[in-house]
């Protein structure tokens, strides 16, 4: 097992954290969020040139060859810094998914320009009626002349504002789940920010002109294994986040004096900054597990192993985020001081691709982790 | 919970349910109970209609327009008010200002600001936190120095709620720097207006603007604006603050923010039937149930308490109410967004949506943000480790 960072990992992770730290520093990021497109361009660019963009597909088609794992590590300097950009949404979906389901003709004519950062995905899954389930979908394929058409309404697509090209999930006319790729010209949208400044939309297609993901018309299996990777990587990000929350509360603790003393010298602040000590090492520690599963070929250990990692740090990163705020008073409370940001980044991660109730059901009616005597 | 009532008290709360129900604008009413906040002029205006039928300021002294309630009346009073989604009357003017000024203000000030006060015509804020002053409040530096006819005022206020519709602001100042902090802190009540008063938004992590600051510049406050004597400020305040003693509590305010999670768990769906009757959401809602019930109980004994033997020295129950009501008031801006799911995450100043697209769910605009923003209710009117601290001293005896 490898439980640590290799040195090429470590030197990826310090390379982001790097630049991120020049480049991303909390007011630089205010002023991008309250700004379109809500993100940089030009860091988008610089990620491309480190081959962020393109690290986990093929070298073929203008990726790095690297695994999910080295995913993980970017997303969690990512989480660090809060990261705006919409490298999930692009990359860790939209790329994956056609990496994994398109045809060699549909990866050569997409994934390098998503490599170069000339073209930008999304995902379009979730939808209002079908609440979490990743089955259940009201959106529709119709074969129509020989091509397809989807039709439907999605919800809270990251990175539906921009995307350039969309990958839809729909119901095939077999009842299969299918991955069909839509042009941004063909949507509607409704654009907006989430509750944690990443940009989304909502979007609305009618008979929208589509080309389905591959020659296979039954896509869940692709479909499944990249949501575990993306809800793995999401379990680093909010690792990344949840560390930044201590380590600012920590601080805080030692410089904020009332009463005549720093606030760290009451014994029961101490504690409570060491009680979100142990949330974070429990979080790492799942976020760590989903990124070995990712690399293991049992599909149902996978599956469980990930979302039990996302449980984990679900509750890990409500507690911290919750304390972190607390224990900075009125201060945590405002837009200009970075923490809140990060309690509401976790917020929404945890309700990305499920929430805790649903994670807890499926880790559950699938046999937990712990097999009985 | 009625089991808890007499007959009388059952009959007094449903008498102010039909006036509340007959009297404040239904539409304004409808909008609160959707979750939407009520503007300046609604709550100006419900204000008004309850001022004028004696209802605005039932806790002060009758002559200024309080009722001769008992505590619990006046407890089903406020809790009414949540239930029926009417705005409640400004909480700094109706809870905290008036109050002084009827126990410890000059005649003139009391025939000056309580009829106005009552009746919303001036909006007050409450300027006791500094900078440098949150928790170890005494530790305030705002200065206010006597010259002739005038206090001269300067320094800074912060997290002043809602200073941007206020009118006026009572302060504590520092009129005496060379004592024992508590011994140099005077009650002053200032008009905003004043030259030299300037008031600048802080942005919340919910978007919202809801606090300020306030810096006051060589500010000349007219001396009989001093409310009581000078250097006894700290007592008005220990008054002010412990005047509420069961609103803090905001059982009312938890119970409606139950029944609408309750309705809107009716209409959601999760895995083919209502999200109402899913297990484990439903467990955490009974649980949320079993809890305010709890708490309301608590209440009702301190209540009961209090009618008995009138209001006594500070009890630590009071710190038990604050921290479990706003524990229970947060966690049911958590099970709301839990309803909404998905639909909870994207950031919207507007429920319309373009044309074809479907209308969004209720909750879909203030789940999140009211979540994020009521994080706040464990911080303000004395922190929950300030309340576990007093706690712990009552009962530790250390
Ligand atoms: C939304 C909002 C509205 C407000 N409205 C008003 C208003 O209208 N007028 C007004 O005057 N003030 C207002 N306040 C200010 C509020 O009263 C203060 O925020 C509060 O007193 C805490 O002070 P602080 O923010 O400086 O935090 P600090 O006092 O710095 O505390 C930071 C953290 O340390 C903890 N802590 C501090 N001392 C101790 C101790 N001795 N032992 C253990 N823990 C401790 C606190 O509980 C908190 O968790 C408002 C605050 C907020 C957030």
């Amino acid at each position: 097992m490898e439980l640590e960072y290799t040195d090429e990992q470590r030197l990826l992770s310090d390379t982001i954290d790097d630049l991120l730290e020049k480049q991303y520093d909390p007011n630089t990021r205010l002023r991008l969020l309250d700004r379109e497109p809500g993100w940089s361009r030009e860091l988008w660019a610089r990620y491309a040139e480190l081959g962020l963009l393109g690290l986990p597909f093929d070298e073929a088609y203008g990726g790095a060859g690297r695994g999910p794992a080295e995913l993980a590590v970017v997303l969690e300097s990512f989480g660090r810094a809060l990261v705006l950009e919409p490298y999930v949404a692009s990359v860790v979906l939209g790329a994956q998914l056609v990496a994994r389901a398109g045809s060699p003709e549909q990866k050569a004519a997409i994934l390098p320009r998503v490599a170069a950062g000339d073209l930008l995905l999304a995902f379009a899954h979730t939808e209002a009626a079908a609440r979490w389930s990743s089955t259940d979908l009201g959106t529709v394929a119709v074969r129509v002349d020989g091509g397809w058409t989807v039709t439907g309404q999605k919800i809270a697509v990251l990175g539906g504002d921009s995307a350039d090209k969309v990958v839809v999930s729909a119901k095939t006319p077999d009842g299969e789940i299918g991955l069909f790729l839509v042009e941004g010209a063909a949507l509607r949208r409704a654009p907006y920010a989430f509750q944690d400044g990443l940009r989304g939309a909502d979007l609305l297609l009618r008979s929208a002109p589509a080309e389905p993901l591959g020659s296979t018309l039954a896509a869940a299996d692709a479909m499944a294994s990249v949501l575990d990777s993306a809800i793995a990587v999401l379990c680093a990000e909010a690792v990344g986040a949840m560390e930044r929350m201590l380590w600012l509360t920590v601080e805080y603790l030692k410089t904020r004096v009332q009463f005549g003393q720093p606030l760290g010298a009451n014994q029961a602040l101490q504690h409570r900054a060491a009680d979100m000590f142990v949330a974070l090492e429990q979080a790492r520690s799942m976020a760590l597990l989903a990124r070995l599963a990712l690399g293991g070929d049992d599909v149902g250990e996978r599956r469980r192993t990930v979302r039990a990692a996302k449980i984990q740090v679900d509750l890990s990163a409500r507690h911290i985020g919750q304390e972190a705020v607390q224990l900075h008073g009125g201060i945590g409370m405002t837009w200009e001081y970075p923490v809140g940001h990060y309690l509401k980044r976790t917020a929404v991660i945890a309700r990305t691709f499920g929430d805790l109730d649903e994670l807890l059901e499926s880790v559950g009616t699938e046999g937990g982790l712990i097999s009985a005597s | 919970m009625d089991i808890a009532l007499s007959k009388e008290d059952r009959a007094f709360a449903e008498k102010l349910r039909g006036f509340f129900a007959e009297e404040v604008p239904a539409d304004i009413r409808a909008r609160l109970a959707r979750g939407e906040h009520p503007t300046k002029d609604e709550v100006v205006t419900c204000q008004r209609i309850l001022n004028a039928h004696g209802l605005a300021v039932p806790h002060w002294p009758v002559e200024w327009g309080g009722q001769n309630w008992t505590p619990l009346q006046r407890h089903l009073w406020s809790e009414e008010i949540a239930l029926a989604h009417v705005p409640m009357p400004i909480s700094f003017n109706t809870a905290m200002v008036g109050p002084v000024i009827a126990n410890f203000g000059t005649d003139a000030q009391k025939q000056r600001f309580l009829p106005p006060t009552a009746n919303a015509d001036i909006w007050w804020c409450q300027g006791f936190s500094e900078p440098n002053a949150g928790s170890d409040l005494a530790a305030l530096k705002t200065s206010a120095v006597r010259d002739g006819a005038h206090y001269v005022v300067n320094g800074q206020k912060i997290w002043t709620t809602l200073a941007q519709y206020a009118d006026w602001i009572f302060c504590l100042v520092r009129t005496d720097p060379t004592v024992k902090k508590q011994q140099g802190i005077s009650f002053l009540l200032v008009d905003l207006s004043a030259p030299g008063v300037t008031v600048r938004p802080i942005r919340l992590i919910d978007g919202s603007h809801e606090v300020n600051e306030v810096f006051f510049d060589n500010v000349r406050v007219p001396a009989d604006q001093l409310v009581g004597e000078e250097n006894r400020g700290w007592d008005y305040a220990k008054f002010l603050l412990g005047n509420e003693r069961t609103g803090v509590a905001g059982v009312g305010l938890i119970k409606t923010r139950i029944a609408r999670i309750k309705r809107l768990a009716g209409q959601a769906a999760a895995h083919g039937r209502p999200l109402v009757d899913d297990p484990l959401f439903r467990a955490r809602l009974t649980r949320l149930e079993v809890e305010t019930t709890a708490l309301e109980m608590s209440v009702l004994r301190v209540l009961a308490r209090e009618g008995r033997v009138g209001p006594g020295k500070p009890d630590p129950v009071s710190s038990v109410l604050k921290i479990k009501g706003s524990e229970l008031q947060q966690e049911a801006t958590e099970l709301l967004v839990h309803v909404l799911g998905p639909a909870a995450l994207a950031y919207r100043e507007t429920a319309d949506m373009p044309d074809r697209f479907a209308p969004l769910p209720e909750g879909a605009l203030d789940a999140l943000p009211t979540y994020f923003n009521w994080r706040k209710a464990s911080i303000y009117s004395g922190s929950n480790e300030i309340q576990r601290g007093i706690i712990a001293k009552a009962i530790l005896k250390f």
